[in-house]
């Protein structure tokens, strides 16, 4: 009796094993599901969507400009930023606001990209902290899935000055 | 009849290992340990020594570092902040907050931002390092310090025995550095001042 109930749990730890590193797999490199929060993406992403991230564009380098990425942030390694990505290395970006009389440009460095939020006023991103290397981005944010009413693909970038 | 039956069960044995096996392998070489060559010169004496002729082999420990915890003296292994496929493997000098004075860097002084780390190879002027690049976010790191356990010459694998370091550089932890034919290195190197 003892000895089956040994066999029974040996057994429930090796499946438990294997469907966490099956998990474990697709999460690192299809796919998962992401929750964001915060207004910096308004009115693309409101608080609390759900969303799906692919990363294989990520492991296959694939990013591009107009993207929606989730990213590490560069100043603590345990939260995550959700921005659209403007410029990919060698671009040029304009680091000015909107109402400056001046515009002032900088060109993204090797192996960086430059990310933005869609609610400018609301965002501390890349005109804040700089470029940041494209090795901390985690994913690409390809599907809305929550709420209901505004399911599928995401909408292009608002500010349509910023991509160059 | 019975040759598409021996078929399809082969089949079945095949891919259900198949399902054990790479998921397995996967999730250990990515949360675990993970083994490298170190190619180049940039950590000369500590990494590969007899330069190209047999270049190193380390163990990458991924566990002790899943909290991002790093201390100064570790040597990791990060993606370059250049090149996002390239993995550069060197010491930290400064953690987060640390005043780093540095060799040929734009600025005499930095201060480490938070979240970044300021790594260097032991052999300065060789090196693609912090002093090229400046300080690297601590995510771009995301495999970590090579866990070095000693090695006897004879065989690999045959056992643990520490020495104490050959180096010059003040350790508080034995180091050790012998090298065998298959060249699979461990020890842990901790360099204890700034």
């Amino acid at each position: 009796m003892f000895r089956g109930f040994f066999v029974k749990t040996i057994s429930f730890v090796g499946y438990t094993v294997q469907y966490g590193c099956i998990a474990h797999c697709a999460f690192e490199y299809i796919g998962k599901f992401v929750s964001c929060s915060g207004p910096s993406m308004e009115p693309t992403i409101t608080n609390h969507d759900v969303f799906f991230s692919e990363r294989v564009s990520r492991h296959l380098c694939r990013i591009q400009k107009g993207d929606i990425v989730i990213a590490k942030s560069p100043f603590d390694p345990k939260m995550n930023i959700c921005k659209r990505v403007i410029g990919l290395e060698g671009d040029k970006v304009c680091t000015s606001g909107s109402s400056d009389v001046f515009k002032t440009h900088t060109y993204v460095p090797r192996g960086h990209v430059w990310l933005e939020g869609d609610s400018l006023q609301n965002s501390t991103d890349s005109r804040s902290y700089g470029p940041i290397p494209y090795a901390l981005i985690r994913g690409r944010v390809c599907l809305k899935l929550w709420p209901p009413h505004s399911f599928g693909i995401l909408a292009e970038s608002p500010n349509n000055g910023r991509i160059l | 009849m019975a040759q598409t039956g021996f078929g399809r069960r082969y089949f079945k044995a095949f891919v259900s290992g198949f399902f054990v096996a790479v998921p397995v392998t996967v999730t250990v070489l990515d949360r675990l340990a993970y083994v490298a060559r170190v190619e180049g010169a940039s950590m000369q004496p500590s990494l590969n020594p007899d330069g190209e002729l047999s270049p190193d082999v380390v163990l990458l420990n991924r566990w002790s570092v899943r909290n991002y915890q790093v201390q100064r003296g570790d040597i990791v292994s990060v993606l370059s902040p250049k090149d996002p496929q390239q993995k550069i493997i060197k010491r930290v000098i400064g953690i987060e907050g640390d005043f780093i004075k540095t060799l040929g860097y734009k600025n005499r002084y930095v201060r480490v931002p938070d979240g970044h780390l300021w790594i260097e190879g032991d052999h300065h002027g060789h090196s693609f390092d912090s002093n090229t690049f400046g300080p690297v976010s601590t995510l771009s790191p995301f495999q970590f310090p090579p866990n070095l356990a000693g090695f006897s010459r004879s065989c690999p694998w045959s056992g643990v025995s520490h020495h104490l370091a050959t180096q010059s550089v003040a350790a508080d932890r034995a180091v050790c550095l012998s090298r065998t034919k298959t060249a699979v290195k461990l020890g842990w190197s901790n360099r204890g001042w700034l």
